[in-house]
């Protein structure tokens, strides 16, 4: 299986950067995204691994939702013999084009996975019409 | 998915590693930076999971990062200095009426072995599974480890 849970997108020593600068210095990932709309629903599923729910940060506002995940460094007093990824900073943005009911919003954490149901408002759902005879 | 490889599957320990992955880690960078995209692209290292290993005086403590796997479907198995970790990792089917916008959450089956610089007692390793982190807890073995010897006047 290939990786692609994570793309470092920004560090901020200057070498790569987008959009406005984290407050807190260290690496940016990009964490991979599962996203699907139902016709109640857009669901994102994200793989956040190692971030805790009391540092997932999910914020909807004009249609732009904003997933900040922090990940704790590891302990001290440890040396390092292989290091294949780095405790950084997830972060993505999407603009969605849906309506979202933000009072419906259910985010869960679990195993490093983030599941995100945002509901559509009722009226933006799609409405059969029946064109009847006559 | 199938299992793909671009960097050595057993990286060694002899020389200098971490002066290794960081100027690997460096280069791709820079390789990135000419494509300029910002889309997914396989972790720097290439393999999946992303393994960390670290040491105290008597413990080696292998972290892999595996967000959303059953711990029941992870085997880990070791002998002496080698260590290996494999499972694998499914994506549960959604709603058949889902429409997908993006998929770029990797699954399939995973193989990695490590061979660490020292024997460890095998039958004292402790695994952990946390928010999508597997943590081992390796202890060296007692034969293996370094001996302080007193010098006598």
């Amino acid at each position: 299986m290939s990786n692609e849970s994570r793309t470092e997108m920004q560090r901020v020593d200057g070498t790569m950067s987008t959009g406005p600068e984290q407050t807190r210095p260290g690496p940016v990932y990009m964490p991979a995204v599962d996203i699907f709309e139902t016709d109640g629903a857009i669901t994102v599923l994200a793989d956040m691994p190692g971030v805790k729910p009391d540092q997932l940060e999910i914020d909807l506002r004009d249609n732009v939702l904003t997933l900040t995940g922090r990940v704790g460094a590891a302990p001290t007093g440890e040396t390092d013999v292989l290091r294949e990824y780095d405790a950084g900073t997830f972060f993505r943005q999407f603009t969605l084009a849906e309506s979202i009911d933000q009072a419906k919003i259910d985010a869960k954490l679990a195993d490093g996975v983030l599941r995100l149901e945002l509901p559509k408002v009722e009226r933006a759902k799609p409405r059969q019409i029946t064109v009847r005879a006559g | 998915m199938i299992v793909r490889r671009v960097w050595p599957a057993r990286p060694t320990f002899e020389g200098s590693p971490h002066e290794y992955d960081t100027i690997r880690r460096e280069l791709l960078r820079a390789l990135d930076m000419f494509a300029g995209d910002r889309e997914p692209r396989p972790s720097p290292s290439g393999v999946f999971p992303p393994i960390n290993v670290t040491q105290d005086a008597d413990r080696f403590y292998v972290r892999a990062e595996l967000p959303g796997v059953v711990a029941s479907e992870i085997s880990i198995s070791a002998l002496r200095n080698r260590l290996s970790i494999s499972g694998k990792r499914e994506i549960a089917r959604e709603h058949e009426r889902a429409s997908y916008h993006r998929r770029e959450r990797p699954e399939g089956t995973f193989n990695r072995t490590l061979t660490l610089p020292m024997p460890v007692d095998a039958d004292r390793i402790e695994a952990r599974y946390a928010e999508g982190i597997l943590t081992l807890t390796l202890p060296k073995a007692e034969d293996a480890k370094p001996r302080q010897i007193v010098v006598k006047t």
